[in-house]
């Protein structure tokens, strides 16, 4: 917001601009944090013994999917307590096509990713029609039949019934990097790369419909967004990204069963994306290694993550809205302003 | 013939337990006008704790009374102190502190009680009334405490002056507000009506399911596909719609097998909310832009 300029104050020059005027690009903030983050993260590739990369992997996986069900429900404020289901779609789409088919692992991303991207346009056209809550209901519904499903008689020659599919480890092409490096580096392009392509989904001009849609439909609508069209794409895009992830989360722990994807799962999600910040890819990675890291920190007590998490949730609520994300905003904005 | 009776008594005595669950959602849907996820939760924590006070030497009709009053107060506090300055927050908000709720109530239970499966003793006798062998006498008296509770929620809500204070604040806050009725208490003593009544159908389903801590989640599906059904306004139409939605389960089972139980509740919810939201019973809602 533009303030009136005072005219007789002369404006003090900022030194950032004098820089630019000498010809010396500064990084913005973001793009610092965003190299230094990734370095680190090639890094720590080097660092860490196979564990715990096994584990960062799992973050980065969790936080693809939490990406997903932001581009739903913060920026196109659509509920979702059903995303375990476009996790399990993708993970068994994976699973089938490197068990069944031998086909190898990085050729299985693209097609979970599809599939799911369908089954989510058609999930999304009747959930055109509910209402936020019901939305919520209808997808509680989704994730709570969902292993059921998988489960069945019919899909059992696919889907290994109840026993699920044991898959074989990705080996590493590169004599330098052990598997557990390589497949960590492996989700660590594929997060860049999701996250790349969500931050540009969201700030172009199907970005802006989005969030139009979320704030006012109607006024979206009277300015000639086709607003359920791009509800249901939306619902199929955030499939595709949670596809994804179940898809990478097949190949990590090489082993998918139906009773890994039930309705905490999607709690799981939830929690990720609540404490992350509704609105912030940053805050998808944060929330991602949230949900990944709090069930080890409180296994002492046994069976209390969970109570962990729900007191987080309902005390993210309460004191940041906008989760992690817009905390630190909120506390940088206040430390600037000193 | 005999197969079919035998059917649709055996789905009208599992739809008792799904029409107990539909009617203590519906009965909150009517206070707070959101479904609560932690309803099954809840009446799962109710029923450890009347396990617990039977496991402490307690009568059944004392344990059971004193879970009532214990679960009204739960809900009266979690309206007090988790939803009341939350009243004005988006769905969302509303969503997440519900799914918080669930996690905590679900956890806990898991650690005060652990997961082992528990037996929970039904208050009715053995041998099944007038010597059929249709229907258990559980389930007969299962059936019998669902429609007592429906009766005295229809005489609260249409005959005390309390009930119709609780209508009026939830059909329109403000102008209740102007008359003198307590809107925050009202929707406290619909969450505490809600929570008692879960608690009633976690202690009539507990000896059939049996007791552990995730006994609800199927069942509490079922609740919301029979509340759907019967229409989420009406509180007679929610105990109708979990019977129909319990008949129509066991006939489906004939049909397709009982491994896919879950996915028929999906169908059943999402077919309902589609092509008449409203449902049976329910009235049609119109919003005012």
């Amino acid at each position: 917001m533009a303030k009136p300029l005072a005219v007789d104050k002369p404006i003090p020059p900022n030194p950032v601009d004098l820089l630019t005027v000498a010809g010396i690009l500064l990084p913005t903030w973001r793009v610092a944090w965003s190299s230094v983050g990734l370095l680190a993260s090639v890094a720590v590739a080097f660092v860490l013994d196979d564990f715990g990369l096994f584990q960062l992997t799992s973050g980065f996986i969790y936080a693809i999917a939490i990406l997903g069900l932001m581009l739903l429900t913060g920026f196109n404020g659509q509920f979702s307590l059903g995303h375990s289901a476009f996790y399990a779609v993708g993970a068994y789409t994976a699973a089938i096509m490197m068990d069944q088919w031998q086909v190898a692992y990085y050729w299985t991303l693209v097609p979970a990713g599809t599939v799911c991207l369908v089954v989510g346009f058609l999930f999304g056209l009747p959930a055109l029609r509910l209402g936020g809550l019901y939305l919520a209901l209808a997808t509680f519904a989704l994730a709570v039949a969902t292993p059921q499903i998988l489960k069945y008689d019919l899909f059992e020659h696919w889907t290994g019934g109840v026993q699920g599919l044991d898959l074989d480890k990705p080996v590493s092409p590169i004599a330098a990097l052990s598997d557990d490096q390589w497949i960590y580096l492996f989700a660590l392009v594929v997060l860049c790369f999701m996250v790349v392509v969500a931050r540009n989904l969201v700030r172009g001009r199907s970005g802006r419909a989005m969030i139009a849609i979320r704030d006012n439909p109607l006024a979206a609508q009277a300015m000639g967004i086709d607003t359920s069209t791009y509800k249901a794409w939306t619902f199929g895009v955030s499939g595709l990204f949670t596809g994804v992830a179940g898809a990478l989360s097949a190949i990590v722990i090489q082993f998918v069963a139906p009773d890994s994807f039930t309705f905490t799962l999607a709690i799981s999600f939830l929690v990720g994306l609540v404490v992350g910040g509704l609105v912030s890819i940053p805050g998808a990675i944060f929330g991602g290694m949230f949900v990944l890291y709090v069930p080890n920190l409180t296994e002492d007590f046994e069976g209390l993550a969970w109570t962990a998490y729900g007191i987080v949730l309902i005390v993210a609520v309460y004191v940041m809205p906008m989760g992690a994300a817009g905390l630190v905003k909120a506390m940088t904005a206040k430390l600037i302003k000193r | 013939m005999e197969q079919l009776i035998h059917q649709l008594l055996g789905g009208l005595a599992t739809g008792a337990i799904y029409a107990c669950l539909a009617l203590s959602v519906v009965v909150i849907y009517q206070a707070i006008d959101h479904f609560n996820f932690a309803q099954g939760e809840m009446a799962m924590f109710s029923t450890f704790f009347a396990w617990q006070l039977i496991q402490w030497g307690l009568p059944y009709w004392v344990a059971f009374f004193a879970t009532l009053a214990v679960s009204f107060v739960i809900g009266v506090l979690i309206e007090r102190l988790v939803f009341a300055p939350l009243r004005h927050a988006p769905v969302l908000s509303h969503i997440i502190v519900f799914i918080g709720l669930f996690s905590i109530f679900n956890s806990l239970a898991g650690f005060i009680w652990e997961f082992t499966i528990k037996v929970f003793p039904s208050p009715f006798p053995t041998e099944p009334l007038f010597g059929n062998h249709y229907i258990g006498m559980h389930e007969t008296g299962m059936m019998a405490v669902t429609l007592v509770m429906l009766s005295l929620i229809y005489v609260f809500f249409k005959y005390t002056r309390v009930g119709l204070a609780m209508r009026a604040a939830a059909a329109n806050p403000q102008s209740a507000r102007l008359v003198g009725i307590s809107v925050v208490w009202m929707l406290a003593l619909g969450w505490g009506l809600a929570s008692a009544i879960g608690a009633v159908a976690g202690m009539m389903i507990a000896p059939i399911v049996f007791l552990d801590p995730n006994m609800m989640l199927g069942i509490l599906l079922y609740g919301f596909a029979g509340a759907v059904v019967g229409g989420l306004t009406s509180p007679g139409g929610a105990v109708v719609g979990g019977f129909l939605v319990g008949v129509l389960e066991n006939l489906a089972g004939l049909v397709i097998g009982s491994e896919l139980k879950l996915t028929f509740a999906l169908v059943i919810i999402v077919g309902v909310l589609l092509f008449r939201p409203s449902g049976l019973f329910g009235r049609r809602v119109v919003e005012r832009v």
